[in-house]
């Protein structure tokens, strides 16, 4: 075979920055789960919540993060025009309960800059007092920007119905520019509202990547609004959930179409157990060339997708939790 | 050896979708399956995987008796099984659905061999998902693939050639030879391709849920070229 790829680096054997940082254990352990791991403080800059205070912050020479001055809690990212191959790392890790926090990081991305942003949030409890975070983060990505957004949210710990993460995403992108967002939630979330808005400029695309797993009697809303504004913008809402036992999510979406535009959302959704969803897109085209589509799939899992795996070994349960993983792209 | 007794399936709203059916194959022996549309060829390939569980009878593979077996303790006790219509799963790259069909992780070369040995020029498929993306016949021989790389007693394969092009198909025919050279494993196909019915040990031909005719291709042969579609549970020349 030609050109096979060599065997990838085993991330653990390469030195983390992350673990000078004088940081208690389980943060340690929410920031392994959040795949927070930076080898070269070169060519990424960090800002590390723990328990609402700053456990340690690094800029480069390309990408300054600098704390809010107007009384909230949160950082200030400015990404210089034409950095390359850099990237942000902001986790929010919680190991306590009691905290209720909203924390602002707004984005600033330069003209032409390619970075990409690592966010997220775990909360970890130990006893049935809630914890709950708001991650309010604006994006503002000059022309020809591209930046790919990665955000995990972890629940764990003890107690019942505890944790809440409400991510609140707006972001602007202005020509040419391309923003990527790939945000996981699997289980372990009691409450999280989600609201991502936006405005996507001429010749820009959104891309938006969710996966969403709740269980037993959690409740996620999912909010996406979005305005393709631009001649020639584009937006794809791929939105893929998992709704297991008693647990119930809502999905909305709205694409407003101004502009000869392409817009495209897909809410795709399995059932297991009593697990309920509700889905319900809106398309709104408000130009004669603008493209909307807006595809929905809720149900069980497929029959013949169990068989086929069971005929491969897998039990029952083993097959049933293969195709969750497949579905959520956590395979 | 794979012995099926008096295997019978009836359905609430459908009675005889196979009535009576008794096979004994040995190990090393090709059987291909063939007859009309409706015959009952899919129902009792499922019956032997254990998909579908029949009203009466029994099936064994050597020692081992699977009638009462479910689908997976039947895959671990030797059955391959290469579905028909293959299905796809969103999210699953062809690489996951390999490794699952393995039992263990494959690096890119491995993975890499048996996408070829269906044809498949493998190093583009390996990120592709298992999804509406792949064509049927594409889908197919990924799905050939996943059975044939499991090294099992019994092999089962419904309709290889479905969807499957020319040049594929040629290249097809010689897996299923190169499997009956060199495994001593039972092969059952069910299949209406001369190609492939001509590597058979023994044919069998279902009709209206019997077993019509089961014997050698000289037997058989004849009988196929003369009527072919003309089979029902009276024909003579069953076994
Ligand atoms: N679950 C089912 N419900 C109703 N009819 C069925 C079912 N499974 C099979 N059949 C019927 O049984 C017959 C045999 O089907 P099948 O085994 O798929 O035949 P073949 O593979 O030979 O074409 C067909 O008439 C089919 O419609
Ligand atoms: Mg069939």
């Amino acid at each position: 075979m030609d050109n096979l790829p060599t065997t990838p680096v085993d991330l653990k054997k390469v030195k983390n920055i992350l673990d000078s940082l004088p940081i208690s254990a389980t943060t340690r352990e929410i920031l392994a789960g959040l795949d927070c791991h930076i080898p070269d403080p070169e060519r990424t800059a960090y800002n590390i919540r723990e328990n609402s205070r700053c456990a340690g912050r690094h800029s480069t020479a390309e990408i300054q993060i600098v704390p809010k001055t107007d009384g909230k809690s949160g950082v200030d990212v400015y990404v210089a025009a034409g950095t390359v191959d850099q990237s942000v790392y902001i986790p929010a890790c919680i190991s306590q309960s009691g905290v209720d926090e909203d924390v602002y990081n707004d984005f600033h991305v330069g003209a032409g800059a390619r970075v990409k942003i690592i966010a997220g949030c775990g909360i970890h409890t130990h006893s049935n007092e809630k914890s709950r975070h708001s991650g309010i983060h604006n994006f503002y990505l000059e022309a020809g920007a591209r930046v790919i957004y990665v955000e995990k949210h972890l629940g764990g710990g003890v107690g019942r119905h505890n944790v809440q993460i409400d991510p609140i995403t707006h972001c602007e992108l202005a020509e040419g520019s391309y923003l990527e967002m790939d945000t996981v939630q699997i289980g372990g979330v009691d409450d999280s509202r989600r609201l991502t808005t936006g405005t996507v400029g001429a010749g820009a695309s959104l891309v938006v990547k969710e996966s969403l797993l709740t269980e037993l009697e959690q409740r996620t809303t999912t909010d996406f609004n979005i305005t393709l504004a631009g001649a020639d913008s584009s937006v794809e809402l791929a939105s893929r959930s998992v709704a297991k036992d008693d647990s119930y999510q809502e999905y909305t979406s709205i694409i407003v179409g101004d502009n000869a535009c392409k817009g495209h959302s897909a809410c795709d959704a399995i059932l297991v157990g009593r697990g309920r969803v509700d889905a319900t897109p809106t398309l709104r085209a408000n130009h004669p060339d603008a493209q909307l589509i807006h595809e929905a799939a809720i149900g069980k899992i497929a029959g013949d997708q169990i068989i086929k795996l069971q005929t491969l070994g897998l039990t029952e349960a083993e097959a049933e939790q293969k195709i969750i993983d497949g579905f959520l792209r956590t395979l | 050896m794979l012995k099926l007794s008096n295997i019978s399936y009836d359905i609430p709203d459908r009675e005889g979708i196979l009535k009576d059916i008794n096979m004994e194959i040995g190990s090393g022996e090709m059987v291909v399956v063939t007859g009309p549309n409706g015959g009952g060829k899919t129902s009792l390939i499922r019956a032997i995987a254990g998909v579908i569980r029949p009203s009466l009878g029994e099936i064994w593979l050597d020692d081992t008796d699977l009638t009462e077996l479910g689908i997976t303790e039947r895959a671990n006790a030797g059955v391959a099984y290469s579905f028909q219509n293959p299905v796809r799963f969103k999210g699953f790259r062809v690489r996951d659905l390999i490794r699952i069909a393995a039992k263990r992780r494959l690096n890119d070369q491995e993975i890499c061999q048996v996408l070829s040995r269906v044809g498949l020029c493998a190093r583009s498929y390996i990120d592709r998902e298992v999804d509406a993306g792949l064509s049927g016949g594409e889908l197919k021989r990924i799905e050939i693939a996943t059975v044939l790389m499991r090294k099992v007693k019994l092999y089962l394969f419904d309709e290889p050639e479905a969807g499957i092009d020319l040049w594929s198909f040629g290249h097809l025919v010689e897996i299923f030879s190169e499997l009956r050279r060199e495994s001593d494993a039972t092969i059952i196909i069910i299949s209406h391709q001369e190609r492939i019915i001509n590597l058979a040990d023994r044919l069998a031909v279902l009709a209206d849920g019997c077993l019509t005719h089961f014997g050698t291709r000289d037997e058989i042969l004849p009988h196929l070229h003369i009527r072919p579609f003309s089979f029902s549970c009276q024909t003579d020349g069953a076994e």
